[in-house]
């Protein structure tokens, strides 16, 4: 299939940055970053440079890849991530637009690759729980609800790619922080550091200069894992009971 | 920075504000319409002036009404800031317009609806309310001692097809406004429940219909059948 691809070239933080159209000639059974792959080595073997992009696994695991595609993060499949994405959901003849995520707090390194640095900073405001090292807990040692666990698994599944950030008009990135408050505050491992968690990475969130989230929905559509609303809802609850009930400041 | 300052100026702090301010504002349109409807009265507008003296005598409706001026201000102020920030925040925007069919118009162009409602405010308090406190009104008798005419002055407003226009403009912002606003007030305060999630989007929705309807109504009415 002949493709026409739009894609963003920049340089480095500091330079503008435009669009390039690159005809590339793909198969419907390549996944997205295949096709780049094709266009790439055509790059390489014209003496130009390479669009420069994150990839990893390529299993849809480790959010890296990210593009937005025709203006959707990650492309038009719902709950796929670029690597899963197959050229069969595109057509011969199309133009593709591809650009790197769309965020201030997320600056472009180079080309579509961008610094998600900010997301990590949360991470370590408050991601994590305290346990004692050692032999590995037996599995049901610690009895929890089947529907608290799914529900601990469902936020679980985020794979912090900033698919959220990018989608969301306003920039905030509620759905990635929201996403880490519940997987970890749902359970009772959790529960130790929860009003804590809750009330630094909210802080550092807005520290990273994300944006403040109006229910718009699209992180929650464009997102690849499908993570939903309902754990915003959750962060929500748990920040104003963690400021009005603890003693934290 | 205390507490309560670093709470109400974080980002949850300060969506909390919208939405409780928003809820009152809700609150308010359920109340103004209630009152409003004795408009449709065919009695010269006997009721609808009487009901006027109340609204502007009642010491708990003067605290009511300074709050809500309070709160629309709030509102307002609050939205304009939290909508420049986010423009920052997103800074370039995708050049291809996402084709997301599971996001609404309305949801994305809630300071856009806001800033035309605020806009018919003005000239709804400017026709009304302004006129009244510049007693640009006549009194009437009903046997209880003059009262302001206030039901004369709808009468000349609604007589004019662009105010009547202005208002249907109006009030379709609003609707659209509220059709996101109603359910997002809820979402922010963390109520979200898979059991009565979807019970607060349709009354929202309905809301988001029938009020405005319901508003719009009373300047055709008006305007159609009594001036006409």
């Amino acid at each position: 299939m002949k493709l026409t691809l739009k894609v963003w070239r920049q340089k480095n933080n500091k330079a503008a940055g435009q669009f390039e159209t690159y005809n590339v000639e793909a198969n419907e059974h390549m996944s997205f970053l295949e096709m780049m792959d094709v266009l790439n080595e055509q790059l390489i073997e014209e003496k130009k440079e390479p669009v420069s992009f994150e990839h990893d696994c390529r299993e849809g695991i480790c959010g890296t890849c990210n593009m937005v595609i025709n203006g959707q993060a990650h492309g038009p499949q719902k709950g796929t991530t670029t690597c899963q994405l197959h050229m069969r959901h595109f057509k011969e003849g199309d133009t593709i637009t591809v650009e790197p995520w769309r965020a201030t707090a997320f600056p472009v390194i180079k080309d579509l690759v961008v610094d998600r640095s900010s997301f990590d900073r949360i991470i370590q405001a408050g991601g994590f729980i305290s346990v004692n090292t050692g032999q590995a807990v037996d599995g049901n040692a610690i009895p929890i609800e089947k529907d608290i666990a799914l529900k601990a698994f469902d936020a679980a599944t985020c794979i912090g790619c900033g698919a959220c950030v990018s989608a969301c008009p306003n920039g905030s990135a509620m759905l990635f922080t929201s996403a880490k408050v519940s997987h970890l505050g749902l359970l009772p491992q959790g529960e130790v550091e929860h009003s804590r968690r809750v009330l630094n990475m909210v802080a550092q969130m807005d520290k990273e200069g994300f944006g403040m989230c109006s229910n718009v929905g699209a992180c929650s559509a464009e997102c690849p894992k499908e993570i939903s609303l309902e754990n915003i809802a959750r962060m929500n609850r748990e920040y104003f009971k963690a400021v009005l009930t603890s003693d934290l400041k | 920075m205390s507490w309560i300052t670093n709470f109400l100026t974080s980002s949850i702090g300060r969506k909390l504000l919208m939405s409780l301010t928003g809820l009152f504002l809700i609150l308010f349109l359920i109340v103004h319409l209630a009152g409003n409807f004795q408009l449709l009265k065919n009695d010269g507008g006997q009721a609808f002036n009487e009901y006027t003296v109340f609204m502007t005598t009642s010491p708990l409706i003067k605290v009511i009404s300074y709050g809500n001026y309070l709160f629309i201000l709030l509102h307002a102020v609050l939205g304009i800031t939290i909508w420049l920030k986010n423009r920052k925040t997103k800074g370039k925007t995708s050049a291809v317009a996402s084709k997301n069919e599971d996001v609404t118009w309305a949801s994305k162009n809630m300071a856009l609806l806001g800033i035309l409602i605020f806009a018919f405010l003005m000239l709804h308090m400017g026709d009304f309310w302004l006129k009244m406190k510049l007693n640009q009104t006549n009194m009437i008798d009903y046997g209880t001692g003059p009262i302001k005419d206030l039901y004369e002055n709808v009468y000349n407003s609604y007589s004019q097809w662009w105010i009547v226009i202005a208002y249907l403009v109006g009030l379709t912002a609003l609707s659209y406004h509220l059709w996101h606003g109603f359910a997002s007030a809820f979402q922010t305060l963390g109520l979200n429940h898979r059991k009565y999630t979807p019970i607060i989007q349709f009354v929202g929705k309905a809301f988001a219909i029938l009020v405005p309807l319901g508003f719009a109504i009373i300047p055709l009415y008006f305007k159609l059948f009594i001036v006409d």
